[in-house]
């Protein structure tokens, strides 16, 4: 199994909500997944700061002080770049007023050892192994704000149970994708781009769905095209959840192996793999609930 | 209304239907309570919230509510009595269903009715895909379209679709009577459009009123078996 619960809000009066929101959603479906878990939320006041990038790194234990990775970073970026280091549950995030990439230079040359699991000025990513609700309450995800948030609950088939191997996976700039499904032809399709120049981090067949779909989006596919281009090379099953920094897509693989609801009203849009997780969310009632149709790429916008 | 609270709970005998809070009683108890109803009780289910296995195994002749949105297995293995979903159903509706009645307002997920021996599921919006999957003599009526592989490898009872089908509707069908009001995607291996004759006409009225519907049987088309994969053929031994 795996389960799978987004939020995009449209209201910006529910944005000091979405954690609370979000907590309700993950927690009716940790059946599905009890074994590790993932977070990403965009536009959180505490974590992300317009004008400048974060980096989430897995773990709190970067085997240095916070102080040392500051001045070591600090040390490498332009005197105005004023970085700043904090631990937020298992994470680490690493803000700087320099460009994603620049500050991933100076990260990995401060960090050698450190794992990226999120990059962008708008999102932070955090994931964990263990009780899906405990990895949230240590990030304390219940008093977090933001525009959108993604959470994922992994049942384990094709690579180990790792934090590493929990999703979401965020490869590109305020990218993220999760996955309830496994992929067959992963590692042929993880050749392809390795030989493209791509670095992967785990050994996770959705790493390889998530560095194809930033691939495809810097070759210029929309975000709808990278997922329908998706369709055509990767093989398997899947419910796919992509969020950038002020959208998302939901897209079914055209058997329609695993579930996927969606809920929508004027201040939101919710998708989660079973209605239960959607129950909670303030004017159910009256949202406009369809599972989306196999094999077609649904988008929504800020 | 009752609280459940224990798994012996049964409830009590009142006039009116008993309401059961699923906010605060736990499904188990409520599912225990059903199997042990007397004939004519009147249950109704409030905020359902989407949990699974609701109103499951009902061997009694009673009339269960359930007003909201009902999780997977809804209604599974339903015997006797009547089971309305004023919402939507999640996976596997009525799944298995031997006799009675299950009737969903809103839409239902996929493989509803799977494997339904008898009784009759109405399902007023659409219904997923694998709608009949391996049905058995269940009859089922959808008031919207049904999604792809529906009434995969059906062996016996109606299928009826007021919407359109998806694609390879009643796959490698061996027995079962399908009627489309609508389009039809694709036709599974061994499907065939046949003759919409007279007793066709008066099974598929009877069907629709028995799900409360009034369009024309003379609308609808009806699919069956060609019966061509009842038996190996030598010409497709060399395709072993």
């Amino acid at each position: 199994m795996c389960g799978i619960a987004a939020l995009q809000l449209r209201n910006p009066s529910l944005h000091p909500q979405m954690g609370s929101l979000l907590s309700s959603m993950l927690c009716q479906i940790v059946d599905r997944g009890p074994d590790s878990a993932g977070l990403a939320v965009y536009n959180t006041p505490g974590l992300v700061a317009p004008g400048t990038s974060t980096l989430s790194l897995l773990g709190r234990n970067q085997g240095m002080a916070t102080a040392d990775i500051t001045a070591g970073v600090a040390a490498l970026l332009a005197s105005d770049a004023a970085p700043s280091v904090q631990v937020v549950g298992d994470t680490t995030l690493v803000s700087a007023a320099v460009g994603t990439d620049l500050l991933v230079k100076a990260v990995s040359e401060t960090l050698p050892a450190a794992t990226i699991i999120g990059r962008g000025e708008h999102v932070a990513v955090m994931k964990s192994v263990g009780h899906p609700m405990e990895i949230a309450a240590e990030h304390g995800l219940e008093a977090m704000a933001g525009s959108q948030g993604l959470s994922h609950t992994r049942m384990a088939t094709e690579s180990a149970v790792t934090a590493g191997g929990s999703h979401p996976f965020s490869v590109a700039d305020d990218l993220c994708l999760v996955h309830n499904g496994s992929f067959s032809n992963h590692a042929t399709v993880r050749r392809e781009l390795k030989r493209e120049g791509m670095v992967f981090d785990s050994e996770n067949d959705t790493e390889v769905g998530a560095r194809y779909v930033a691939s495809r989006l810097k070759q210029g596919d929309t975000l709808e095209e990278a997922l329908v281009n998706l369709g055509k090379v990767l093989d398997g099953f899947y419910t796919l959840v992509v969020t950038t920094a002020d959208s998302m897509a939901v897209v079914r693989d055209p058997i329609a192996c695993k579930p996927a609801i969606i809920a929508e009203t004027g201040d939101y849009v919710a998708m989660a793999s079973e209605y239960r997780a959607l129950a909670a969310l303030p004017g159910i009632d009256n949202a406009r609930i369809f599972e989306p149709e196999p094999g077609k790429v649904y988008t929504w916008s800020l | 209304m009752v609280t459940l609270t224990a798994p012996e709970a049964t409830a009590p005998a009142l006039d009116g239907p008993t309401v059961v809070d699923l906010a605060g009683a736990p499904v188990r108890d409520l599912n225990q309570a059903l199997h042990q109803g007397a004939g004519g009780q009147s249950w109704t289910i409030t905020n359902p919230g989407g949990k699974h296995s609701l109103a499951v195994g009902i061997n009694a002749d009673v009339s269960v509510t359930i007003e909201g949105h009902a999780g997977y297995y809804a209604a599974g293995m339903h015997q006797k009595g009547t089971v309305e979903i004023t919402g939507n159903a999640g996976v596997g509706l009525a799944e298995n269903i031997m006799s009675g009645t299950v009737h969903v307002k809103g839409d239902a997920s996929q493989s509803a009715a799977a494997t339904g021996h008898g009784g009759l599921v109405v399902i007023d919006g659409n219904a997923g895909a694998r709608c009949g999957i391996s049905m058995k003599g269940v009859d089922i009526v959808v008031g919207g379209n049904i999604g792809h592989m529906s009434a995969f490898m059906a062996q016996a009872g109606r299928l009826v679709v007021c919407g359109d089908a998806g694609d390879a509707l009643g796959d490698s069908i061996y027995e079962a009577r399908i009627y489309v009001k609508g389009t039809v995607a694709s036709l599974g291996a061994d499907c065939i459009e046949k003759p919409l004759r007279a007793e066709h006409l008066e099974e598929l009225a009877d069907l629709l009123a028995a799900a409360g519907r009034t369009d024309n049987p003379a609308d609808f088309k009806r699919y069956g078996s060609a019966r061509n994969l009842y038996h190996f053929h030598v010409d497709n031994s060399t395709a072993y």
